[in-house]
């Protein structure tokens, strides 16, 4: 029922529940021995958005126009509902449209 | 006790709320109360983390994880951003230092969340504190976080509002698991976008209004250079450390 299962994907399971779990518990461990600085607080905060950022050029070059004008109603809808999936089905939807009637536009 | 404000930025708590909070700190208890009450509390917001467990479900098997793997991941890692990039970047084979450092690095925020829950943790035995640690997500921290400054004192909130995501979570991944496996040819359904527009409803979370946009500027043109001349998943790291650094360099002056 399981499929094929992948000795190697679950190591690698295994290596991500360490590494997240050494994120949660380090922080409350660590702040007993060091008192992170101002910007390395500041600097640790930006991290999780920039590799967003990251991410999204690179799937978004690749995309093309009708993934870009799908992706500023996912912005839009976001910004106002603050519902992650509300905004991801708003985004999908937009795509299937412009897929399905104006494709040859974009 | 002044040592117990530790906790970068409060949101909205005036002066007075502060104090009091302060005073409550000396009393914290992990008792049954306080995990049934973070529970209940964080059952609606778990309702939501299980529907994005369904979408995490189908796109993880649409990678090519076995149901298996999938829920293992869900059980073990407990992290919904780190997860989904970790199932957009998997292949075969697996890039395993770009996912596991990737993991590593989308999760590093957490050290901030786990340090702001100190003045209250401290006064759990280890067992208890490393234990809820470990089923601490974005959603259950704000919502402890709002606790324990009310001054209840309820010691067990985070374990009781992690273990409702965790079941929700986790349950949802093998019920989208099992779904996606029937769907079809995913593009039908627009599911390549699925995750970009994920990230993108992600993003806008993380917006801190305008100083954000600067080092997100920084690492988008980071990323594209990197990824233009570097192969593998270079980009991800460099467009990430990029962002930090021009904060911090920003911040100096």
């Amino acid at each position: 029922m399981f499929g094929e299962v992948s000795l190697t994907a679950l190591a690698v399971v295994f290596g991500m529940s360490i590494v997240t779990y050494a994120t949660k518990a380090g922080g409350f461990w660590a702040l007993d021995r060091v008192e992170p600085s101002q910007s390395v607080r500041e600097g640790l905060d930006a991290l999780p958005g920039g590799i967003l950022v990251a991410i999204l050029v690179v799937r978004l070059l690749e995309g093309g126009p009708s993934e870009w004008v799908a992706g500023i109603a996912v912005l839009a809808v976001a910004h106002r509902m603050e519902s992650v999936l509300l905004s991801m089905v708003v985004g999908v939807c937009t795509l299937l449209i412009i897929r399905g009637s104006g494709a040859s536009i974009v | 006790m002044s040592q117990t404000k530790t906790e970068s930025g409060s949101d909205s708590s005036s002066g007075d709320e502060a104090a009091s909070a302060e005073t409550e700190t000396e009393r914290v208890a992990f008792c049954r109360g306080g995990l049934k009450a973070g529970f209940v509390t964080c059952v609606p917001v778990a309702l939501g983390v299980g529907a994005y467990g369904l979408v995490f479900g189908v796109l993880a098997r649409e990678a090519g994880l076995s149901l298996l793997t999938a829920v293992v991941m869900s059980a073990t890692v407990l992290a919904g951003a780190a997860q989904l990039i970790a199932v957009g970047l998997w292949d075969w084979p697996i890039p395993v230092v770009a996912v596991i450092g990737t993991t590593l690095v989308v999760n590093l925020r957490y050290l901030l969340m786990g340090a702001s829950l100190r003045p209250w943790f401290t006064r759990l035995s280890s067992r208890q504190a490393y234990t809820s640690l470990f089923f601490m997500a974005d959603e259950n921290w704000a919502l402890t976080i709002q606790d324990l400054r009310s001054g209840n004192g309820r010691g067990g909130f985070l374990l009781g509002s992690g273990l409702a995501i965790w079941v929700f979570w986790v349950v949802c991944t093998a019920i989208g698991g099992v779904a996606g496996s029937r769907i079809g040819d995913p593009e039908t359904y627009g599911l390549g976008f699925v995750l970009t527009a994920i990230f993108l409803a992600l993003l806008v979370s993380f917006w801190e209004g305008r100083e954000s946009l600067i080092p997100w500027i920084v690492a988008a043109v980071v990323a594209a250079s990197v990824d233009a001349v570097l192969p593998g998943r270079w980009y991800i790291l460099a467009g990430g450390l990029a962002a930090s650094l021009t904060e911090v360099t920003r911040n100096v002056r």
